[in-house]
């Protein structure tokens, strides 16, 4: 295609954006709607699987010791853990250290725990670490075989649970989206089919005297992707202004330590050119879908 | 040149239009199509510029076989036919100018191309000092004469024309026969569907009559042949 020609399919294209006044507004409006729900949802789900991936590389499994074991075979329970397949590290946790990090933990209600200071009545403890956290189940039904082992923990319950969480709300937005996608298509397919039927003159004219296909339709390609972009804009803004809000301000009020949101730069942005994406898609999709109808010749 | 052999064509809703047609039409040749409204004339202007295809039969125009011509390709077909209408098919907001210019702006024709045959062309037609109206403004001769003019303006091998004179007075027709007879005369293949027993029988061409789907009658320098 010559540029002149590229240039005009451009103006055209736009030009049909003010031609089509409320429907434009209806079709740029639907974009909207749809990706800022997108963009909620993204940020959403995308935080909750950083989130997730972050406990699950966390997941540690706790070895309590027999309170009456001596302390050559503690330790030799630790080289022990250390031989298993598939562990990282193992760090011994002493039963002084326990309560310190107990007493820690529980801030004011902790101070009762102080009580008990002279005579520990807590565990020693190692912390094992698997290589991958699919090994670490396995791994933990191992250690409850060997000898001297009190108890064993991990919180793979807590990190199901969040998985579970996570695959749930993936799915019941992803059929939102989807269903608010389709609605979007379909708002603009209209609009672009009544800029065709308004210029239906002027099309078969142009078919009549030797136009392409691709000629004709190129207008209208471009008057779906600036509906597209057009609608992209409020999506993009609320995204960057509303993470960038909660990024600064919530995040540190709410202050739970392991909750850890991605942060703004460079997240913020990659969402941001996703929305845009789709928002072009969606106008190209509607636009493609109209037109290819009308010009069966 | 335009070949037909043995064509037929039946609209999906069950009506027979053409029932066996064999025509030849060479270059140059000045032709009219007549016969009752209804009796397959413009269909058999349709298959020639390819915006209906047969059910059955060869067609061949300026040595393109219609039935081996891809869709794709079929935009390439109506370069080379200008087609005129009863009702003249101009851009009501566009000018004389851009109205013919039109025709060249979708062949992708550089400006200086366009500015220069568009000038020649209504000089042809005899609307230069009319270029900037729009065709509000013009009478319906002067329209016709728009539409003529973006029909020849990238020079095509065919022009047709369904009822050009339909809307016009005699006065007004006479005109835009003599501008047919002049774009034929440079070599030009002109088809033309009439009604108008006066035209074809001052304006002596061959005359291709057309009875239910069928050619009743074809001769060189005929008449209209029907009462009207």
């Amino acid at each position: 295609m010559k540029f002149r020609t590229f240039l005009r399919h451009l103006r055209e294209g736009a030009k049909n954006i003010f031609r089509n006044g409320w429907m434009t507004v209806a079709s740029i409006g639907a974009v909207t709607t749809t990706l800022i729900l997108v963009g909620v949802f993204l940020a959403i789900v995308l935080n909750l699987n950083e989130f997730a991936k972050n406990i699950e590389s966390d997941v540690e499994i706790k070895v309590l010791v027999d309170l009456t074991t001596e302390d050559d075979d503690v330790i030799a329970l630790g080289d022990q853990l250390r031989q298993l397949d598939g562990v990282e590290n193992v760090y011994f946790s002493s039963n002084d250290e326990e309560l310190e990090s107990l007493t820690t933990s529980l801030g004011e209600e902790g101070r009762a725990w102080e009580l008990f200071e002279q005579d520990n009545p807590l565990n020693h403890a190692y912390v094992v670490k698997a290589e991958t956290p699919q090994e670490t189940e396995g791994i933990a039904e191992e250690i409850k075989e060997l000898d001297h082992v009190y108890d064993v923990t991990f919180g793979q319950d807590i990190v199901d649970k969040l998985f579970e969480f996570n695959n749930y709300a993936r799915i019941v937005g992803l059929v939102l989206v989807a269903a608010l996608v389709l609605t979007a298509v379909f708002l603009i397919s209209n609009t672009i089919k009544i800029t065709i039927i308004a210029r239906s003159t002027e099309i078969s004219i142009q078919k009549l005297v030797g136009a392409t296909n691709g000629f004709i339709r190129w207008p209208f390609f471009v008057e779906g992707l600036l509906l597209g972009l057009l609608g992209s804009i409020i999506p993009i803004a609320v995204v960057l202004f509303g993470y960038h809000y909660i990024a600064e301000n919530l995040a540190s009020q709410i202050n739970i330590s392991f909750v850890e949101i991605l942060d703004f730069n460079p997240f913020a942005w990659y969402l941001s050119l996703g929305i845009l994406l789709i928002g072009a898609t969606i106008g190209v999709w509607g636009s493609v879908m109209s037109v290819r109808k009308f010009l069966k010749v | 040149m335009i070949l037909m052999e043995d064509v037929y064509k039946t609209y999906p809703n069950g009506v027979a239009a053409l029932n066996g047609i064999n025509v030849d039409i060479k270059q140059g040749e000045f032709v009219y199509i007549v016969g009752h409204s209804g009796a397959g004339k413009s269909t058999f202007i349709k298959l020639i510029y390819r915006e209906e295809k047969p059910t059955k039969g060869n067609i061949i125009i300026n040595e393109i076989d219609l039935s081996k011509l891809k869709e794709r390709k079929v935009p390439y077909l109506r370069r080379e036919i200008g087609v005129v209408f009863q009702d003249f098919k101009l851009l009501p907001r566009l000018t004389v100018y851009e109205n013919v210019a039109y025709a060249l702006e979708v062949i992708e024709e550089t400006p200086k191309g366009i500015r220069t045959r568009v000038m020649e062309v209504l000089e042809e037609v005899g609307l230069k000092n009319k270029a900037r109206f729009l065709p509000a403004e013009l009478s319906g001769g002067e329209q016709q004469r728009v539409s003529i003019a973006r029909a020849i303006v990238n020079r095509p091998r065919i022009v047709i024309a369904d009822e050009p004179t339909g809307n016009l007075d005699p006065e007004t027709s006479w005109g835009i026969m003599k501008t047919f007879e002049e774009i034929n005369d440079k070599g030009t293949t002109l088809i033309m569907a009439t009604h108008s027993k006066e035209i074809v029988n001052t304006f002596k061409k061959r005359v291709i009559a057309i009875e239910d789907g069928v050619i009743v009658r074809d001769e060189q320098r005929g008449e209209y042949g029907y009462e009207v």
